[in-house]
């Protein structure tokens, strides 16, 4: 999933001030998953708000609608006929709600109400932890299912640099060496001499440094 | 056994002479003579010199700029380089700005995270990782092309070098990863400040059994203690440092003010036990601040005159 974190109220407060009839709108995916910007968390906000409003004398009308998705169309669309009675969406989803709601409603300023962090894994509950930067080229078959891209705090193909300690990366005691885990998952396979085949330098161009990305799948286009 | 490049330290460790180089840090600043005045101190104790590059990501006059100023006073600079800061365009253009200048030597090197130093914010690159660029130079050398394909005109000629830290976890990997070096083109290694002799030697053994140290030149790391305090400090701070109890209560064992003799003692002692260390070609004595102490570390160790080649 895509993992997010609650913005500080007093950023949201900030970005919020200037406007007197809010939608606070909250996507039902990954942001519900990891405790961030769904139902729960809109209605958080919510009071938090109108607390913070009401204290300052200011009326100022907040409204709440959890939508199942941001990053489809169909979803969207369901705020058609009732956007107009706002004047800015603060939107729970991650980045990528916030900029196709935006996309849709063109005149309407929608500001973020999350950091979008990473994608990742529930570790467990209140925990979550990074997979995946996406680089659009999988080569966990050949790191034994760990992904030096993500794991790695130097990215490296060839194993670990001369900082990894007890298991740990040099930045931090509390991050796993990706390399450890490669290491050790190899081990168990018992395809340790994998480990001594040079990986070849990396294409990429099918990463963020290759540009904005998309995928076109003609099959199934309608 | 014929040299490929015209390096100095090649030439030296070809002729199966016990090789000395030493490194100097350059300045938060942009004073040159902060870099000859290290060098002088030590240019006729040292085969060559290593400069190092942002060392710990702190924003330093660069390694580029300091070799090319050793080697106007004619001194063999060996050019550190990591991948931390640059892109596969920097490095390659760099390696021929080393090459322009004559810059006979080159470390191959990840790079400390930049979370280290002074620009915690800033991005770091990490395009290719230091096995990679050790191709990379070995590609441009034998080759004579770019890593893009095109030919270089005048290719660099640079012997190839690359750390190993024999003390780094996991431990398994340590002779597999030094391998894999080799398989990517290093020609020689010089290793992380040894002070656990036990661990080093076994490592020495595992690439011994493996017969890794007739493929590349393995240089022993070694950097000498002021003090107790700093003993302390690179057994518990340092990350991938590997410093045993006893050495530390040794240095604490004295008082204040010989602590720094004794430090020294130590590290004319390990340079002592490694000459019989089968496979150990010569001794990168990093002396962090303290130039001044390497020619005695030199001369107590029987490592001088150095050999003229």
């Amino acid at each position: 999933m895509i993992v997010a974190k609650r913005k500080p109220i007093e950023e949201i407060i900030e970005e919020a001030q200037a406007y007197e009839k809010i939608l606070l709108l909250g996507c039902n995916e990954c942001v519900t998953v990891c405790e961030a910007g769904g139902k729960k968390e809109v209605a958080v906000l919510a009071s938090a708000l109108r607390m913070h409003f009401m204290n300052q004398g200011k009326d100022v009308k907040i409204d709440e609608i959890t939508l199942e998705r941001q990053c489809d169309h169909e979803y969207l669309e369901e705020l058609r006929n009732r956007i107009d009675q706002y004047d800015a969406v603060i939107s729970l989803a991650c980045g990528v709600g916030v900029q196709f709601m935006a996309e849709k409603y063109m005149s309407m300023p929608v500001l973020p109400g999350v950091d979008t962090c990473f994608m990742g894994v529930t570790e467990e509950r209140g925990v979550w932890s990074e997979r995946c930067q996406g680089c659009g080229s999988c080569m966990l078959a050949k790191t034994a299912g760990i992904c030096p891209v993500s794991r790695c705090a130097k990215r490296l193909f060839n194993g670990p640099c001369g900082g990894s300690t007890d298991g740990h990366c040099e930045i931090d005691k509390d991050v796993i060496c990706g390399w450890q885990l490669i290491v050790d998952r190899l081990t168990k396979l018992d395809k340790m001499d994998d480990y001594e085949v040079l990986m070849p330098i990396k294409d990429w161009s099918t990463e963020r440094a290759g540009g904005p990305r998309k995928v076109v799948r003609e099959d199934v286009m309608q | 056994m014929k040299t490929k490049t015209p390096s100095k330290l090649e030439k030296i460790l070809n002729a199966g002479h016990l090789a000395v180089t030493s490194e100097c840090g350059p300045p938060r600043g942009s004073d040159p003579e902060a870099i000859t005045q290290k060098a002088e101190l030590i240019k006729d104790h040292v085969d060559a010199i290593n400069i190092t590059d942002n060392q710990t990501s702190v924003v330093r006059l660069s390694s580029l700029a300091s070799c090319i100023h050793l080697k106007l006073m004619g001194v063999e600079p060996i050019l550190q380089m990591v991948v931390r800061d640059r892109n596969r365009i920097a490095l390659q253009s760099d390696i021929l700005g080393a090459a322009s200048f004559d810059i006979h030597n080159i470390l191959c090197l990840s790079g400390d995270h930049q979370q280290f130093g002074d620009s915690a914010q800033g991005q770091n690159v990490f395009d290719i990782d230091s096995m990679q660029l050790i191709q990379t130079v070995r590609h441009m050398r034998d080759e004579g092309k770019f890593l893009g394909g095109d030919d270089i005109k005048r290719p660099p000629n640079m012997f190839v070098g690359a750390a190993a830290n024999p003390f780094a976890d996991p431990f398994e990997i340590r002779t597999p990863r030094l391998a894999k070096k080799i398989e990517a083109g290093v020609e020689f290694i010089q290793t992380q400040c040894i002070y656990n002799l036990d661990k080093f030697e076994l490592w020495m053994q595992q690439a011994h059994d493996r017969g890794l140290h007739e493929k590349a030149y393995i240089m022993a790391g070694v950097t000498p203690f002021k003090s107790a305090g700093m003993a302390k400090y690179m057994k518990n701070r340092v990350p991938g440092m590997d410093v045993p109890d006893d050495m530390v209560k040794r240095m604490a064992g004295v008082p204040k003010e010989k602590q720094a003799e004794e430090g020294i003692n130590i590290c004319v002692e390990t340079i002592e036990r490694l000459k019989e260390c089968e496979g150990v070609s010569g001794f990168h004595i990093m002396a962090i601040e303290w130039e001044e102490k390497v020619p005695g570390i030199v001369e107590r160790s029987g490592l001088y005159p150095r050999p003229k080649v």
